[in-house]
């Protein structure tokens, strides 16, 4: 009797697993929160922090409070899925994420099934948004065919270069990229593409491919990827006294990379969303994130600032959580964002977004014009 | 023409980096026959130590080569202890076992000192300083060789006259042949064969150490995770040259430095990595013993 | 025996100081001096050495075979009225338990199977195999790939994986046939390796890095099912997969070919005196280990609905070996416990997982050297004589 007793208490527990939580509209915020590529996604989760502190302040979205619901997948396709479907499981209503593309792709059929509307601040891969496959994924950032274009007519047109060598990570994010970089160096015939190579991250040293750059005769390499390997492949490349020419992608404009490749970062091109700094929105959303955490804001927290407001404000405007409904919202109002006003055309693109390019000057990103 | 040399030097620096560590395996492995699995783990912590020093020092105020050599002589003195305390721990308790536990042990040890390392300090990428200074003059002699690459030959070149000699002409040497030769006569014969393996141990770490500190000044960046990918290549480099054969771990480490160098130069520089095991497997079929090996090593 | 703690406390302190104390970021070129740990080191290693010497001196006792009598508890508890419990249990969780936690117990489910798999070939032929998670790619991109290019269901991969694996395991048992142990283990752990290398960069036929997204998972006489459906099929799936590889690793141990890898594992030389084919004996446990890590990979794409070359690494073989190891080599019952633990305890002690890869190897030298059988030992049934006096 007393054996069926504990039985039948342990099944009572694990039902009671199950027990419903308060009503609130849960905001999921996926992406790289550790790891290599924090610097990423801990901004982004910061800004969904603070909008969704000043919402919860004003009464919540239709009445409740919102709540995040955080997790981290390191950037990593294959946990992005196990991030995904703890999100799906938990409720979440709708995502704010996730930060790499890579991880993004990976995720997306898992939230289009359970009908939950994706919105990144930093995943660039156009196929995300042309290929139509994902109808409920949306975007705060141009994709990364405007980004490859804006790379390459400012080596050809601005640094006339005539020979570039194309490198990338073999990532989703880096490969497509520099896939797009190969078209407009073609496509522009003013300019020859001397070599195009792919490098495995983590690798110790990229020794092989510096020598090949500086066999190929390259005046310029455009850069596909994250700023770990950036910074250690310009690093291999001004150790050997080579002044070729740097130019890479918001994946390597980060202070991170600042910080790393220390002295050889200097004069490295990056192109990055552009300069909003004069909208007041923005800068009252990076003051507060002075005062709050101690700091300046990283890598596209305007970005996530924007698809947060978007998100929550497109739930109030629909006056429900139903996928269409949203959609419909997004795809039709504008919204008032540290970007500018803005909204998403039928493919999930923002409207009224851009790029522009950066280059390290005494230790810092600065906007060329 | 300038290309061929760029490979050529690029892998005989990685060669002599796979040497030092193959080194390591070799003495281990012939005296207890053990593949000292751990052996990358401990080429990481000496370069990590480098790195914890020598960043201690720039603080103080310390530059240039004086900063890394210190770190150098600390590292490998960490390295030592850590290779004898791990002897110690996991392997001479498991000395009689049958030969699947000692292996067993090895990798636990392994993913043990990765991730005690990974969590004492950090996942990331940690830049290292480049610390070894330009002399004009050698620049002049070989102008397509950077100053760490140069310190890297010069280094293992005159580590490999020294281990030479250590094992060839002192008692300690002596002792590690005769035990390697043959365990238990050895031992009849009044050789102290614990106090022979810790010494295997110790000289090994030590090489593995200082190849972590070159190489860590030379790429320019430590990790947790640097000792796996490079400890396996350099057992491959020195069953390629003849486990257990001093000579052959430095012409194994060479022969692989090169083919990896030529092979992604000429070939692909994606399957870089492939190459080691490809040639392992080559090896293993076509003359098990190894370049230098003599054929009657046991299989 | 305390000084001798002392000593070592001493000496761990000193070791440790650099890497525990003092951690460097040159990033930010910060230094952080942690004496906390200092402390931490000191006073365990202190603790950790009396321990250790206290199970040192009884080791002898320990690698005793006391296992009938965990055997004698063991059946017991499972008899009768508990056993209908527990199956009544199993049946019932996943209609009691959020997506979550059936992910986490197929997972686990799928762990046993493939440390059923690898148990044939590491636990009773003695092959070292560090590369073991090599068929499980091939089985996982092989769904994936027939399923994004031409359609193929879940069900027809099944078995196809299994097959294509287990020629991959002829593959690779073939060049090794003469090595032994040491050798034999490098080399494997090179060709686990070396198939990922190839699934990165060949990028053609793989998609490389970016891997294969949107999989189909498996449908049931037609129905597709939604996320939780799916798992909860997938978890019943596994239940089904685990009862049978149970059964089949029972039926083949006590087999001819059984018997034969025994022996191999035991004496290879005496083996092949007696006239067993070694080479087909260990081609054929290479073979059949890899056909059910095929099938798993298979069960893993169809329920990640993901794929690519970072799920694959040399951590997936060691995480199989080590529930091989730990729960006892060649016996099923342990090597069940061992999966569980290893892959419920991380997720479930969350603050834990940080240190799950230090426990693993920690946990795999400690077995080596106090109890090399396993936590739950696997020993074949003697029979014994006792002179009958007259």
């Amino acid at each position: 009797m007393g054996k069926k007793a504990v039985i039948l208490l342990s099944f009572y527990f694990l039902v009671t697993v199950n027990a419903y939580g308060k009503e609130t509209i849960k905001l999921g915020v996926a992406g790289s929160h550790s790891g290599d590529l924090a610097s990423y996604g801990i901004p982004s989760l910061r800004a969904a922090e603070l909008v969704v502190k000043e919402i919860n302040t004003k009464g919540g979205v239709l009445g409740v409070p919102v709540e995040i619901l955080a997790e981290d997948d390191v950037c990593k396709p294959e946990i992005a899925t196990n991030t995904a479907t703890k999100l799906i499981s938990r409720g979440a209503h709708v995502v704010l994420g996730h930060i790499c593309s890579g991880a993004t792709k990976a995720a997306l059929s898992l939230y289009l099934d359970a009908k939950i509307i994706v919105m990144s601040p930093s995943a660039t891969n156009p196929e995300l948004t042309q290929s139509g496959r994902y109808p409920n994924f949306y975007r705060t950032i141009a994709s990364d065919d405007a980004q490859a274009k804006l790379d390459v007519d400012f080596a050809i047109n601005n640094l006339k270069l005539k020979k570039l060598a194309v490198v990338h990570d073999k990532g989703d994010y880096g490969k497509g990229l520099a896939e797009y970089a190969k078209k407009f160096i073609a496509a522009s015939r003013k300019a020859e593409l001397v070599l195009y190579e792919g490098v495995t991250p983590g690798a110790l040293d990229y020794s092989a491919l510096v020598q090949k750059i500086l066999r190929s005769g390259a005046e310029g390499v455009i850069y596909g990827g994250y700023h770990p390997e950036a910074a250690l492949i310009v690093s291999t490349m001004r150790k050997k006294g080579m002044k070729t020419y740097f130019i890479s992608d918001d994946g390597v404009k980060d202070e991170t990379f600042i910080k790393v490749a220390g002295s050889y970062a200097e004069g490295v091109y990056a192109s990055g969303p552009k300069d909003v700094s004069k909208n007041p929105l923005a800068i009252a959303a990076l003051a507060v994130h002075r005062k709050v955490y101690s700091a300046e804001a990283g890598a596209f927290y305007l970005n996530a600032y924007a698809a947060t407001q978007c998100l929550l404000t497109a739930i109030e405007k629909a006056k429900s959580t139903n996928y269409e409904k949203i959609g419909a919202i997004l795809h039709r109002e504008y919204f008032n964002t540290p970007l500018g006003k803005i909204s998403f055309d039928r493919r999930g693109d923002a409207i009224g977004v851009g790029f522009s390019m950066y280059q390290v000057k005494n230790g810092a990103f600065v906007e060329i014009k | 023409m300038d290309y061929f040399w760029g490979l050529f030097i690029s892998g005989l620096t990685k060669g002599s980096i796979y040497a030092l560590i193959a080194l390591g395996y070799s003495l281990v492995y012939g005296i207890i026959e053990l593949i000292n699995f751990a052996h990358g783990e401990i080429y990481m912590i000496g370069a990590f130590t480098s790195l914890i020093v020598v960043s201690l020092l720039l603080m103080e105020g310390m530059t240039g080569w004086g900063a890394l050599l210190l770190s150098l002589i600390v590292a490998v003195i960490y390295a030592a202890a850590y290779g004898f305390t791990v002897e110690k721990i996991a392997y001479k308790p498991l000395r009689q076992a049958s030969r699947l536990s000692p292996l067993i042990s090895a990798v636990g040890m392994s993913i043990f000192l990765q991730n005690y390392v990974l969590l004492a300090q950090t996942p990331d990428f940690l830049p290292f300083p480049n610390l070894i200074p330009e002399i004009s003059f050698l620049k002049r002699i070989f102008p397509l060789m950077t100053p760490a690459e140069i310190a890297i030959l010069l280094t293992t070149a005159c580590l490999m006259v020294v281990v030479t000699f250590i094992v060839k002409f002192t008692k300690m040497g002596m002792a590690m042949r005769a035990a390697a030769q043959d365990r238990m006569m050895a031992l009849l014969l009044g050789v102290n064969v614990n106090r022979v393996i810790s010494h295997a141990f110790i000289l090994g770490s030590s090489l593995a150490a200082v190849a972590g500190v070159l190489i860590a000044t030379h790429v320019g960046r430590v990790n947790f995770y640097m000792g796996f990918i490079a400890g396996l290549k350099a057992f491959t480099a020195a069953v390629l040259g003849g486990i257990g054969s001093i000579p052959g771990a430095v012409v194994g480490g060479l022969v692989l430095g090169w083919a990896e160098s030529f092979g992604a130069g000429y070939i692909s520089s994606d399957y870089e990595d492939a190459f080691a095991f490809f040639l392992l497997i080559l090896i293993l079929i076509v003359k098990p013993s190894g370049i230098m090996g003599r054929a009657t090593q046991k299989m | 025996m305390l000084r001798r703690s002392f000593f070592v406390s001493l000496w761990f302190s000193f070791l440790t100081f650099p890497i525990m104390v003092i951690r460097v970021n040159t990033i930010e070129k910060t230094v952080n001096w942690r004496f906390g740990n200092l402390l931490l080191v000191a006073v365990g290693s202190f603790i950790l050495s009396l321990l250790w010497q206290y199970l040192f001196a009884r080791r002898e006792k320990m690698t005793k075979n006391n296992s009938a009598k965990y055997r004698a508890i063991l059946s017991r508890f499972f008899s009768g009225k508990i056993r209908f419990v527990v199956g009544f249990a199993v049946l019932l969780f996943p209609f009691l338990l959020s997506t979550y936690h059936i992910n986490v117990l197929t997972t686990a489910l799928i762990y046993v199977v493939l440390g059923l798999g690898l148990n044939i070939i590491v636990g009773l032929t003695g092959l070292l195999n560090l590369g073991y998670v090599a068929f499980y790619a091939v089985g996982a991109y092989l769904y994936a790939l027939l399923n994004h290019h031409f359609g193929f269901t879940f069900w027809i991969c099944l078995p196809l994986g299994g097959l294509v694996s287990a020629c991959f395991g002829l593959l690779l048992a073939l060049p090794v046939m003469r090595l032994r142990g040491d050798y034999l283990a490098i080399v494997t752990l090179g060709f686990g390796e070396m198939t990922r290398l190839v699934l990165e960069n060949w990028s053609d036929l793989t998609y490389g890095p970016s891997g294969i997204s949107g999989i189909a998972p498996p449908t049931f006489l037609g129905i597709t099912f939604g996320i939780r459906g799916t798992m909860i099929y997938l978890y019943f799936l596994m239940v089904a997969f685990c009862l049978l590889a149970i059964f089949l690793v029972r039926r083949l141990r006590d087999s001819r070919i059984g018997r034969a890898w025994v022996a191999i594992r035991e004496d290879e030389e005496a083996s092949r005196a007696m006239g067993i084919n070694t080479s087909k004996a260990k081609s054929i446990a290479m073979m059949i280990g890899a056909a059910w890590a095929g099938m798993m990979g298979v069960v893993f794409a169809a329920k990640t609905t993901f794929v690519n070359p970072a799920s694959f690494s040399f951590l997936e073989s060691a995480m199989v070996l080590s529930i091989v190891v730990l729960g006892g080599i060649g016996s099923i019952g342990g090597i069940i416990i061992a999966a569980f633990a290893v892959i419920l305890l991380p997720e479930y002690l969350r603050f834990l997982s940080d240190y799950r890869m230090l426990a693993f190897g920690c946990a795999m030298v400690v077995m080596m050297i106090f109890r090399p059988q396993g936590i739950l030992p696997y020993h074949r049934r003697t029979y014994e004589f006792k002179e009958v006096h007259r």
